[in-house]
């Protein structure tokens, strides 16, 4: 390890220093509202919590955040693998431009990102009065919401995977062509194993993203209570409904979620470090 | 682990790898669905106004105040994140202590948690009867309902990007030069200073544009801690949804896309400074 | 890696397809609404539910929807099929009838209005009253903060600034520029303006802020239930505004769904002796004189002024008002204070 190594190691005055700021940032801006967050999950204690949970429309909120992740992350996942092999492993013009786009939905307002599909699809938008014809619902509905949570995790995938392929370079993969592989074949054994670790990461992050997403859902779901309430937006009706300890609780589940999901990816890492190690 | 086969610089080279127009073809379709179109609506919808509407817009004096806010706390949100999600950075890669781990795990929370209940909770932390709040108002300084709650709330979404892009360029890192600089007498402060700074600059840079960037552009935990007094605490997309509670599409477009442009622009930056920063490195 | 891939594909797929299977049951009616009637319409569309299955025997499922008054018209706008909506302001739901999907003349169509509850504007203060706040003028006696949400997003906030408006304009002799004078003080006591009525009431009852909450009398009742009346009370003003949150059918979405005859008798139902003692528990006046009686002792008496009357109804008010540039943003502009 790097870190042993004598020279290489911070003087104590400065770990000190360095150490009680870090501790003092941390504690202020991730443990706190943690803490604060389940504080006031559990204030009327677990039977209260339990029945915040145990609740139809809790329910069916935790059910349709899991539906939307489910159809979002994959797609974000095929879309993010074909993004990067294609500006990982070739140069052309406009590279910088396309990679900015991808980007581009990270420093969108959620706002404008549920706007953009009401504009799109609602009746006073471009496809609304087309679609209500023919009578398929887009925005407040299930589409509209897997719409907005892909634009919002849209670059996930493909930023955790540019860098991880672009350091590959396409030696091994020209290697593997050389000696016969097929297109399919080249990425499969080759560039897949390489990068599975960074897809993972990325799909982990895209995933959190998706099941937490807030503003631009809020837009284009319409709050129909049971049907088409995600569980950020239950979080708010149970906030507007004075029952604050209910809606701590449906937050702290997917907090739960989060670290969860966090949890696995260190265990992941940790199997994939010990893999490469032997 | 890696074939040194081919040693010729990579210029120009003949496409041996296949795929490149099917992965092409399939980004720039998903681009334009998702990314592409949409924007074009919101564009053409913020059309409606007019060049000299949005001109009229972006000098609103309301408008104007909305946006200095907006950005000078998105700014001190992003410098806080700066230092202290590099300090973290450096800690994680650097140090061993007990719980680094759960540490490292613990930064990606602000991405998971739902950014209404990361306002809600840091409300109940700052306001007067919070456990902070109450500490601060015993001091004489409001932060919940004022800038500073805006500036922590823009804290807490930012964290995780400076902390994930500086991370793996801390770890990368050759530690011979770190190990030159000191057989040459350097003291750790000044190989810290003089060697692995000038190395970090780039991630640096992309960490700090990312969070400031996501912070322009964040509402729903600032709504709860910010007071949205108009002038003082009022921040630009909560403009936006003003003017749609109006029923004025165009200009919730037109402020919309000044947002946008602004959002462009800057990504765009970091994407030519870092292609130049690496260009510059490999050479 | 392929395998996770597909097994997640399969699970979404089933979900999908369960959630579609549900959705073809029964005939459901859909209430867009705002915020503070969440109780009132459980409570209602059971009552109604049961009814309606009694007379009928079809089972009804109405859904709920809430949200700030204006950002729900729009969605109904934007193609949310709401067989009815019942929203804070007439103004809102004109907005709906500009784009034709509710008939123009929707609040000739039903009784008063088509507003079949009232409610007013009142205080909620700390118990015992410290600040001693009896009414409008005490409110900008110095050091006094009073939390409203934010009239340019919430629908409740409006009719507060209205109320205002009315009494300074009224105490004054009718002098506008005193009653612009007197708003514009009342503004610099705001130190939070939230975006919704709810968010509101919460920012002053559990995080403590400011001295006096503007409120719909109903929410001023409720927040008595819910956070103890040991805690707050309710003053009311000597004169405030009439409020007349109104229901209407969209008839686009009616005639499209075939549900015209369920959605009449959902609005009907509110106006009868059921629905507006209904309304009344949840501290909505009702229009109904013999359940207004009964419920005399809870809402006490105020002058109250219309909007028709002292502005000219909601198209001009919201217009001088609210509109950008209009004398709410008068108030902000830098350099006012």
């Amino acid at each position: 390890m790097r870190a042993e190594r004598p020279s290489l190691v911070d003087p104590w005055p400065l770990r000190i220093i360095a150490g009680l700021l870090i501790f003092a940032f941390v504690a202020l801006f991730l443990a706190l509202p943690l803490w604060t967050l389940f504080a006031q999950a559990f204030a009327k204690g677990t039977e209260a919590y339990l029945r915040a949970i145990d609740e139809p429309a809790a329910w069916s909120a935790i059910k349709l955040t899991l539906t939307v992740a489910a159809i979002a992350v994959p797609l974000n996942v095929v879309f993010g693998l074909a993004a990067s092999w294609a500006i990982a492993k070739f140069q052309f013009r406009g590279k910088q431009l396309l990679t900015t786009l991808i980007d581009l939905p990270f420093s969108i307002s959620p706002v404008i990102s549920g706007l953009v599909f009401v504009l799109l699809f609602g009746l006073q938008g471009w496809l609304g009065p087309w679609l209500r014809a023919h009578d398929i619902q887009v925005i407040f509905a299930l589409p509209g919401i897997v719409l907005a949570t892909v634009l919002v995790t849209f670059p996930f995938v493909a930023r955790e995977l540019i860098p991880v392929m672009e350091a590959q370079g396409t030696q091994e993969e020209e290697a593997a062509r050389l000696l016969g592989a097929s297109g399919w074949q080249t990425f499969r054994r080759v560039t897949l194993p390489n990068v599975k670790w960074g897809l993972l990461y990325g799909v982990l992050l895209c995933n959190a993203r998706a099941m937490g997403e807030f503003g631009a859902v809020s837009v284009v779901s319409g709050h129909v209570r049971g049907r088409t309430n995600t569980m950020p937006l239950h979080v708010e009706i149970l906030y507007n409904e004075y029952n604050l300890t209910a809606a701590f609780a449906v937050a702290s589940l997917l907090a739960l979620l989060a670290l969860a999901t966090l949890a696995a990816k260190a265990a992941l890492e940790w199997r994939g470090r010990t893999e490469i190690a032997s | 682990m890696t074939l040194a086969l081919d040693t010729t610089p990579r210029v120009r080279r003949t496409r041996v790898l296949p795929g490149f127009r099917l992965t092409l073809g399939i980004t720039l379709a998903w681009l334009s669905a998702i990314v592409l179109i949409p924007m074009i609506a919101l564009v053409s919808r913020a059309a409606g106004v007019g060049f000299d509407g949005l001109i009229a817009t972006a000098t609103d004096p309301r408008v104007l105040a909305s946006f200095r806010i907006t950005f000078g706390a998105s700014l001190i949100a992003a410098a806080i994140n700066l230092v202290f999600g590099s300090l973290l950075a450096w800690a994680l890669v650097r140090w061993r202590f007990p719980g680094r781990r759960l540490l490292d795990g613990f930064v990606d929370l602000p991405f998971a948690l739902p950014t209404a209940v990361a306002g809600i909770a840091l409300t109940t932390l700052w306001a007067k009867h919070g456990l902070l709040g109450s500490i601060a108002e015993a001091q004489g300084w409001r932060v919940a309902f004022a800038p500073p709650g805006i500036a922590i709330a823009l804290v807490f979404i930012g964290l995780p990007f400076v902390v994930r892009t500086v991370q793996p360029v801390l770890e990368e890192l050759e530690p011979e030069l770190e190990e030159a600089a000191a057989l040459l007498g350097a003291s750790r402060l000044q190989t810290i200073g003089r060697v692995v700074l000038p190395e970090l600059i780039p991630a640096l840079l992309t960490g700090f544009t990312l969070a400031f960037a996501r912070a322009v552009g964040e509402y729903g935990s600032v709504i709860f801690i910010a007071g949205n007094r108009p002038g003082q605490t009022e921040i630009v997309p909560l403009l936006i949804v003003t003017k749609l509670e109006q029923y004025d599409y165009a200009g919730a477009a037109a402020l919309a896309v000044l947002m946008l442009a602004v959002s462009f622009v800057m990504l765009l930056a970091i994407n030519l400074l870092q292609t130049w920063a690496t260009r510059r490195h490999a050479r | 890696m392929r395998r996770p891939l597909l097994r997640l594909a399969a699970i979404s797929l089933v979900l999908v397809g369960s959630a579609m299977a549900q959705a073809q049951a029964q005939t459901r009616l859909l209430n867009v609404s705002y915020d503070p009637t969440r109780e009132l319409y459980t409570e209602i569309n059971k009552a109604f539910t049961d009814k309606w299955k009694k007379d009928t025997g079809e089972q009804l499922l109405i859904e709920q929807s809430h949200g700030g008054s204006g950002k729900q018209a729009r969605s109904v706008i934007d193609g949310l099929e709401a067989d009815v909506v019942t929203l804070a302001l007439a103004y809102d739901i004109d907005a709906i009838a500009k784009v034709g999907f509710v008939k123009e003349d929707w609040a000739k169509r039903l009784p008063f209005n088509a507003a079949p509850y009232t409610s007013t504007i009142v205080f909620l203060v700390k118990k015992g009253n410290p600040k001693g706040i009896k009414d409008w003028g005490d409110l900008i006696k110095p050091g006094l903060e009073v939390i409203t949400p934010n009239p340019k997003t919430s629908g409740g906030a409006r009719w507060n600034y209205l109320a205002a408006w009315a009494w300074a304009k009224d105490s004054n002799g009718g002098d506008e520029a005193k009653a612009r004078d007197f708003v514009g003080q009342l503004f610099k006591h705001v130190p939070v303006l939230d975006t919704g009525a709810r968010g509101a009431t919460v920012t002053f009852t559990e995080r403590g802020v400011g001295d006096v909450l503007l409120a719909w009398e109903n929410e001023a009742f409720l927040a008595l239930k819910e956070f103890g009346a040991d805690k707050f009370e309710i003053v009311v003003p000597s004169k405030s505004i009439l409020a007349e949150p109104p229901v209407a059918i969209v008839d686009s979405v009616v005639d499209k769904k075939k549900t015209r005859k369920q959605a009449e008798a959902y609005l009907a139902f509110l106006y009868t002796a059921q629905g507006q003692e209904i309304a009344a528990k949840n501290f909505y006046r009702p229009r109904d004189a013999a359940v207004a009686e009964k419920y005399a002792s809870t809402f006490p008496k105020i002058e109250l002024v219309t909007v028709d009357g002292a502005f000219g109804g909601w198209a001009k008010a919201q217009a001088a008002h609210f509109a950008d540039g209009g004398v709410f943003d008068q108030i902000y502009k830098p350099g006012s204070r």
